[in-house]
């Protein structure tokens, strides 16, 4: 039940991304009063770029790492994050 | 492209959704955390957008269950209608009005159990109508009974040891009635879904998008599957994607779910089409 999948195990080497996040806003907004802490976004996040709170919920934890692939807002089930780059 | 140039060019593409649902509804919506139909919902606002359609001539249409609370969000004309019978009355919105672009959004239960009959005969008759039907294996609603499309073996609240029935194909069923769009995805493929909600609204004809969702409150809890997160690799896993716009060879070996158009037909005449020329050669004064 709790074993690994093949996907998961599958290692990936976590690159820097190429757009630069200290000038302007976030890569990502997550709006905390719909989100309901599926943990959807934080596992399907192919950079770690989010990590869950207290309550289970993503904040954005290593920022210069997204690569703006919309992995997180595409399966959104809560329309709760959006990218602020796309 | 500098950064300012994407923000300005592809701004929408990601908040696109906000714009599209309606102000007044509290939110969060009422799905479970992690439903695959809130996945859906996002993926047909993009489809509709990009194809530009005026949101007053889309019409949403209903039945009764999870996945058919979604016109209750999303700021179109909307018919939410009783159980089952969201194909009938959107057969009746069409004929009467063809300009509009009608899509149904319906559940396993809805469509295949309780709405099997409408089903098919919309697919006899072709009319143009997009059917999205959310498959996830269950009944959710209700509280986890079996539902048409349960594969098998599997574990529900009415089939404590397994279930021992066969369970539907619904892409086929459309296939064998006369449908000439069909196409599956899962809630895992969200650009394919895009592309393939874009195609089917496009097609003239009746038109099917089979989306395989996850449902971990019964379905994933009884099977002893995991959370919302394992049944999206699951899917992920399991299916093959296998179409580049061409019919697709249908490959069910190793319990995998295929992906992609499923079939295609442009040849055969729509209904609307059909009944306006009977109208027009009987307005000429002969009979057809």
């Amino acid at each position: 039940m709790n074993k690994p999948s093949a996907v998961e195990t599958k290692t990936r080497v976590i690159k820097k991304s190429k757009i630069d996040y200290s000038q302007g806003p976030p890569p990502v907004s997550i709006n905390a009063a719909w989100c309901k802490a599926c943990n959807i976004c934080i596992s399907l996040c192919p950079q770690n770029v989010l990590a869950a709170d207290i309550e289970g919920k993503p904040v954005v934890a290593q920022e210069e790492n997204c690569i703006q692939c919309g992995a997180c807002w595409t399966h959104c089930p809560d329309f709760a994050i959006k990218s602020n780059y796309k | 492209m500098s950064i300012a140039a994407k923000e300005a060019g592809a701004r929408q593409e990601s908040d696109v959704v906000l714009r599209y649902l309606r102000p007044h509804v509290k939110f969060p919506n009422m799905w479970c955390p992690g439903c695959g139909n809130g996945v859906v919902a996002t993926s047909l606002i993009r489809a509709i957008d990009k194809l530009g359609l005026d949101r007053d001539n889309v019409v949403l249409v209903s039945g009764i269950g999870c996945s058919s609370r979604m016109p209750v969000y999303l700021d179109f004309q909307a018919l939410h209608t009783t159980h089952g019978r969201a194909l009938a009355f959107a057969t009746g919105v069409k004929f009467s009005r063809p300009d509009l672009k009608v899509i149904v959004i319906t559940g396993d239960g809805d469509s295949l159990s309780i709405g099997g009959n409408h089903l098919i005969h919309a697919c006899r008759r072709n009319i143009d109508i997009t059917t999205i039907l959310i498959n996830n294996y269950i009944y959710g609603m209700t509280g986890g009974q079996i539902s048409p499309t349960t594969p098998p073996g599997a574990h529900a609240t009415t089939t404590p040891y397994g279930s021992a029935e066969k369970p539907f194909e619904a892409c086929d069923l459309a296939k064998g009635a006369g449908a000439t769009f069909i196409a599956r995805t899962t809630v895992y493929h969200t650009t394919q879904m895009d592309r393939l909600m874009m195609e089917a609204i496009q097609h003239k004809g009746f038109s099917l998008v089979e989306v395989i969702s996850n449902c971990h409150t019964y379905y994933g809890r009884l099977n002893r599957l995991g959370q919302a997160t394992a049944l999206l690799r699951m899917f992920q896993e399991k299916a093959s994607v296998q179409d580049k716009g061409t019919n697709m060879v249908d490959d069910r070996t190793k319990d995998m779910i295929p992906t992609g158009i499923i079939h295609r037909d442009s040849e055969k005449t729509e209904l609307c089409d059909e009944y306006q020329k009977l109208i027009d050669s009987l307005a000429k004064g002969k009979p057809a």
